[in-house]
């Protein structure tokens, strides 16, 4: 799917969302607002140093004004601000699935899996078949 | 003794300023928090000096 029609399902499907916006592996805004992209880079980098040992996987910054979400899936992030007392189960679950189908088929390469081979017997099998 | 009753009163109304400013700096504290969630699972609840920069962040973004 599209970067900017995920973020389009995303802020349609959750009246809790302001705003959005995805930012891509080297950093760069892929879609949404351009100052919160850059604000979700700056607020995993400082997350980052709360603890030495660990990756930071997602935050949630909650003010008065509203609240700061950010999730950070290999080296890709979403971001979203909601309005304040959010559901943040929910939003985070939003956030992820729209990370996921933004980058759909653009898997990282640590996170790619080697694909399952058909056994011998099966393609032998099959051969057999067509044979007969 | 009309100074002594000003005196009270005088006292009562600072007592009130200051309990209510410190309920309402309290209300906003509680309002105002920072969780850091790890890809091992665990989850850090920032509430105190190490959070002003998350906040500062945050509070630019809203």
């Amino acid at each position: 799917m599209d970067a900017a029609q995920a973020l389009a399902d995303l802020t349609e499907i959750s009246s809790q969302i302001r705003e959005a916006a995805l930012v891509g592996p080297d950093g760069e805004t892929i879609a949404g607002s351009e100052s919160l992209a850059r604000a979700a880079r700056e607020l995993i980098e400082a997350a980052g140093a709360v603890r030495t040992e660990g990756v930071v996987s997602q935050v949630e910054v909650s003010t008065a004004a509203g609240s700061l979400f950010v999730v950070r899936e290999s080296d890709r992030l979403v971001a979203a601000t909601t309005d304040p007392e959010p559901t943040v189960g929910l939003v985070f679950y939003d956030l992820r699935a729209t990370l996921r189908s933004a980058f759909d088929g653009d898997e990282p390469a640590e996170e790619k899996k080697p694909r399952r081979r058909r056994a011998k017997k099966d393609e032998e099998a099959e051969g057999g078949d067509g044979e007969a | 003794m009309a100074r002594p009753r000003t005196i009270s009163l005088l006292a009562a109304i600072v007592t009130f300023a200051v309990g209510v400013a410190f309920f309402r700096r309290g209300i906003g504290r509680g309002r105002e928090r920072v969780d850091v969630y790890f890809d091992d699972g665990s989850m850090i609840s920032l509430s105190d000096g190490r959070a002003d920069r998350l906040l500062e962040i945050a509070r630019a973004a809203l």
